[in-house]
C-alpha cells in the first residue's frame, strides 16, 4: 500500500526548509527558520547579567528561552501573552539546547533566547528550536555542536516526516501521533515528546527516521551560518 | 546602552544648525520599505521597515457579540507587543506602558478617523458583528516604532479579506477567504510623531535622537490635513510658536510618507 | 588541510583538522585526533595552532585592554562603570590620577559620564579599572560610536594602520575601546560624523582584502582625499 500525503510529499520528504541568520540587527545573534508555512524567528541577547538576582547561578551560565506565538500566526487569534502551552515549550526548548551549550564559564550570567512564531502550520516548536540553535551559534556562544529538530508523525499506521497542520488533525484509522525530536548531527537525542498512540517497535523506527531527517536540516543550518559571511 | 551624554550634546548642537547625524532634513523620514501579505494566517498583514526599525502587523477577524452601547457596529481592538526579541531594552512579562500606549495611539487614529466603517461589519444587530483585531509586534527597534506601527496597521487593513462566515453553524471558515474587503473609508489616518529636541522639531527619530527627545507629539491625520487624534508625551512643555511649526512639519512629513506608501494601498 | 590553510568560516562541532600536526587553540577542542570548533567564527592557522576567531557575540574583557565606559553608579570607594559587557566594572578611588575628596566623587565623575580606562584585572568578582596612565581620561566632548567588539582589530588595522589612516583623513582624535565603543573628537561635528561613517564602512567590510585601498578611495569619494 502506498500512502498518499495530502500535499503530495514523499513520506520522508520535509516541506521546503529555509534558514537565514542575522535577521534582527539589534540582537547578539538571530535567525529565521521555516518548514513550509511554519515560520519561527529567534534572537539571542547575552550572556548578560541575570535579573532577578536570586536566579543567578554562581556555578554556571543559564539559558533562558521564551517561546511565543504571534496572535495572528494561527486561524483563531491567540490572546497575546504567555500560556500554559508556551511556558512548557519554552522549557522544553531549553532542555533541547542545553546539552550542546558550553556555558559553564559564564557564572551568574544568562543567555536569553526569544523565539517568536510568525506563522504556524504545525511543528512550530521544532522550527523554533532550529532557529534558536542557529541564533545561539550566530551569537558566538560556545557550543559542542548544533542541534536540529523535526517532528515525525504516525498517520494511521504510516510514519511520515515533518507533520503539517492538516496531518496533525488526521483522524482516520489510528489517527495522528506526533513525535517532535531534537538531535545532534550525530544522532544524540536532546528532546523527544509524543502525543498519540504508538508501539515500542514503531517508536524505534521513528527515532531512526528522525536521525536521517535531522542530518538534512543540519546541512541547511550549516549553510546559513557559513554563507552569512563573505570572505 | 543608552546614548552617551556627550553624543546627545552633539546631536542637539548639530540640530540647532538644522542638521541631523545621518544627513536627513528635519521633516525627512528614513527609507521606508514595505511588504504586505506576509502572513497566510492573518486576514491582512504587513511588514514595515523605517531604516533599521521593523514592525510586523496583522489583522484577524472573528465574529462576536457587539458591545451593548453599539449594537449595530463591529468591534475594533488594537494591541501591541514590544518584543524582547527586538531590543535589549524590552523585557519579557506583562505589557508595560510604552506597549499599551502604542496600541492606544494607533487605535485612536483609526477609530476617530472612522477609517473602518464599523456599521458595515454588523451581521445581525445586537447579536453578531465582526471583530477586527489589529496586533502590532516590534521586530527591531531603532526609534519611531509608533509611526511604523501606524503604517503597518493601515496597510494590513487595506490588504485584508473577510473570511467566509457559515451563518447556519455560526462558524468562521478561516482559510476560505471571500473576495470581500474590510469596508474602509477614503480618509486614511497616517500617524506621524514629531519630537522636540532642544528648540528644534524633527520627525522619525533614530534611537539616539529618541534618547535625547524632550517631548513628542503624535498626530493621526489625513493627507488632506484633517486631524483625528493627538497625544503629547514627555516631560517638557512646548510653546505655541513651536506647536505651530510642529503642525506644519508634521503635515509635510505625512504627505511625503503618503507618497511613499500609496502604491501599496 | 595544508600548512597554508585557507581562512574559512566554521560552525560549532565542525572538524577543522585531523592528525597530530595541529594544536587546539581558543574556540576549539581536541577530540581524539581531531581539532573541533566550539564556536562560529573564522578558523585560522598560525604555526601549528588552530584557533577560531569570533565574528559576533559580546565583549570578553581582558587585562590591559583600553576600554570606554559609562559611570553607572557612585559608591563610597569609587565608581561603578558599565562597559556594555555582562560583568560589572569598578574604578576605585585610588586609581584616579589625582586626589579626590571622599565626599566629592560626583564632582570628578558623575553618573552618565563617559571615560577612557584600562582594565587592571579581571576576577571572579568583576573587572577592576584604572585611569592612571597616559590617554586615560574623562570624555568631555565628541561623539561615541558603538561597533561589535569583534570588529575592533579591523578598525585598528595592522599596527594601527587603519585607524591612523582614518585619523589622517579626518583630522580627528580617535580612541578605540576594545569593548567596541569608540570616542571621536574633531574640530567640528562634520569631521566626527565623517569618522563615524568611515568606521561603519570598515566594520561592514571586515573580511575583504585590500581594505586600506578601499578606505582611501572612500575618503576620495567623500571629497576628502588623503595626501601621503
Amino acid at each position: 500500500m502506498t500512502f498518499k500525503r495530502s500535499d503530495g510529499r514523499g513520506i520522508e520528504e520535509m516541506r521546503p526548509i529555509k534558514a537565514e541568520v542575522g535577521v534582527v540587527p539589534n540582537a547578539d545573534g538571530s535567525a529565521i527558520f521555516s518548514f513550509g508555512k511554519t515560520v519561527a524567528i529567534a534572537a539571542v541577547y547575552g550572556p548578560r547579567k541575570m535579573h532577578p538576582q536570586h536566579q543567578q547561578d554562581p556555578e554556571k551560565g543559564k539559558l533562558r528561552c521564551n517561546y511565543n506565538m504571534l496572535s495572528f500566526s494561527v486561524d483563531d487569534r491567540i490572546r497575546p501573552g504567555p500560556s500554559r502551552r508556551s511556558t512548557e515549550i519554552s522549557k522544553i526548548t531549553e532542555w533541547a539546547l542545553e546539552p550542546v551549550l558550553l556555558i559553564e564559564k559564564y557564572p551568574n550570567l544568562v543567555i536569553d533566547v526569544h523565539i517568536n512564531i510568525l506563522q504556524a502550520d504545525a511543528s512550530t516548536r521544532c522550527a523554533g528550536i532550529n532557529a534558536a540553535a542557529l541564533a545561539l551559534a550566530h551569537a558566538g556562544i560556545p557550543m559542542k555542536n548544533l542541534v536540529s529538530s523535526v517532528s515525525i508523525g504516525k498517520l494511521d499506521k504510516q510514519l511520515v516526516v515533518d507533520v503539517d497542520k492538516e496531518e496533525e488533525d488526521f483522524e482516520e484509522g489510528e489517527g495522528s501521533t506526533d513525535i517532535p525530536i531534537t538531535m545532534t548531527p550525530e544522532g544524540d537525542i536532546t528532546h523527544i515528546q509524543l502525543d498519540g498512540k504508538i508501539s515500542i517497535e514503531e517508536l524505534k523506527e521513528v527515532v531512526q527516521l528522525a536521525k536521517k531527517s535531522v542530518k538534512k536540516i543540519y546541512e541547511v543550518q550549516k549553510k546559513a551560518l557559513k554563507e552569512s559571511v563573505k570572505l | 546602552m543608552e546614548t552617551a551624554k556627550v553624543t546627545g550634546e552633539r546631536i542637539k548642537s548639530y540640530l540647532s544648525t538644522g542638521k541631523r547625524f545621518d544627513g536627513r532634513k528635519q521633516d525627512e523620514f528614513r527609507d521606508i520599505t514595505i511588504e504586505t501579505g506576509i502572513s497566510e494566517k492573518a486576514e491582512g498583514s504587513a511588514r514595515v521597515k523605517i531604516g533599521n526599525t521593523e514592525v510586523i502587523v496583522g489583522v484577524k477577524l472573528s465574529v462576536s457579540e457587539p458591545y451593548p452601547d453599539s449594537p449595530n457596529k463591529g468591534n475594533l481592538m488594537v494591541t501591541s507587543e514590544l518584543l524582547p526579541l527586538s531590543s535589549e531594552r524590552f523585557e519579557s512579562g506583562p505589557p508595560k506602558f510604552p506597549a499599551i500606549e502604542l496600541g492606544r495611539l494607533i487605535d485612536r487614529a483609526i477609530r476617530e478617523s472612522k477609517f473602518i466603517n464599523l456599521e458595515k461589519l454588523c451581521i445581525k444587530e445586537g447579536e453578531k458583528v465582526w471583530s477586527v483585531f489589529i496586533d502590532i509586534y516590534s521586530i527591531n527597534y531603532d526609534g519611531n516604532l509608533i509611526d511604523a506601527a501606524g503604517i503597518g496597521a493601515i496597510l494590513s487593513l487595506k490588504t485584508a479579506y473577510l473570511p467566509k462566515y457559515d451563518q447556519e453553524n455560526e462558524k468562521v471558515l478561516y482559510g476560505e477567504h471571500t473576495d470581500q474587503k474590510i469596508p474602509l473609508s477614503e480618509e486614511l489616518p497616517i500617524v506621524i510623531t514629531s519630537h522636540k529636541i532642544g528648540g528644534n522639531i524633527i520627525v522619525d527619530p533614530t534611537i539616539e535622537e529618541e534618547d535625547v527627545s524632550e517631548t513628542r507629539i503624535t498626530i493621526g491625520g489625513s493627507v488632506e490635513g484633517k486631524l483625528f487624534s493627538i497625544q503629547k508625551g514627555g516631560i517638557k512643555e512646548i510653546t505655541v510658536e513651536e506647536m505651530d511649526k510642529l503642525l506644519e512639519m508634521n503635515d509635510n512629513a505625512r504627505k511625503k510618507v503618503y507618497s511613499q506608501i500609496k502604491k501599496y494601498l | 588541510m595544508s600548512d597554508k590553510m585557507e581562512r574559512q568560516i566554521v560552525i560549532p562541532g565542525e572538524v577543522i583538522a585531523k592528525g597530530e600536526n595541529y594544536l587546539p587553540g581558543s574556540g576549539t577542542e581536541k577530540i581524539g585526533d581531531e581539532i573541533v570548533s566550539t564556536k562560529y567564527g573564522l578558523a585560522e592557522l598560525s604555526d601549528r595552532l588552530i584557533k577560531v576567531i569570533s565574528l559576533s557575540g559580546i565583549y570578553q574583557p581582558r587585562k590591559g585592554n583600553v576600554v570606554i565606559g559609562k559611570v553607572e553608579n557612585i559608591t563610597f570607594y569609587g565608581w561603578v562603570i558599565s562597559l556594555d559587557a555582562p560583568e560589572t566594572s569598578f574604578l576605585p578611588l585610588q586609581e584616579i590620577p589625582r586626589y579626590v575628596n571622599k565626599g566629592d566623587l560626583s564632582e570628578v565623575l558623575d553618573i552618565g559620564d563617559m571615560i577612557v580606562a584600562k582594565i587592571l584585572d579581571v576576577t571572579s568578582r568583576g573587572i577592576d579599572l584604572t585611569m592612571k596612565s597616559r590617554g586615560l581620561e574623562k570624555i568631555n566632548e565628541g561623539i561615541i560610536v558603538k561597533i561589535n567588539s569583534n570588529k575592533v582589530p579591523r578598525i585598528i588595522g595592522k599596527e594601527g594602520s587603519m585607524i591612523n589612516l582614518i585619523k589622517k583623513g579626518s583630522g580627528c582624535e580617535i580612541t578605540v575601546g576594545q569593548n567596541g565603543l569608540i570616542w571621536i573628537k574633531g574640530k567640528n561635528i562634520e569631521d566626527e560624523l565623517l569618522v563615524k561613517r568611515a568606521i561603519n564602512f570598515v566594520s561592514e567590510k571586515s573580511f575583504t582584502n585590500g581594505l586600506t585601498e578601499e578606505v582611501k578611495k572612500w575618503f576620495e569619494n567623500e571629497g576628502k582625499p588623503i595626501n601621503e
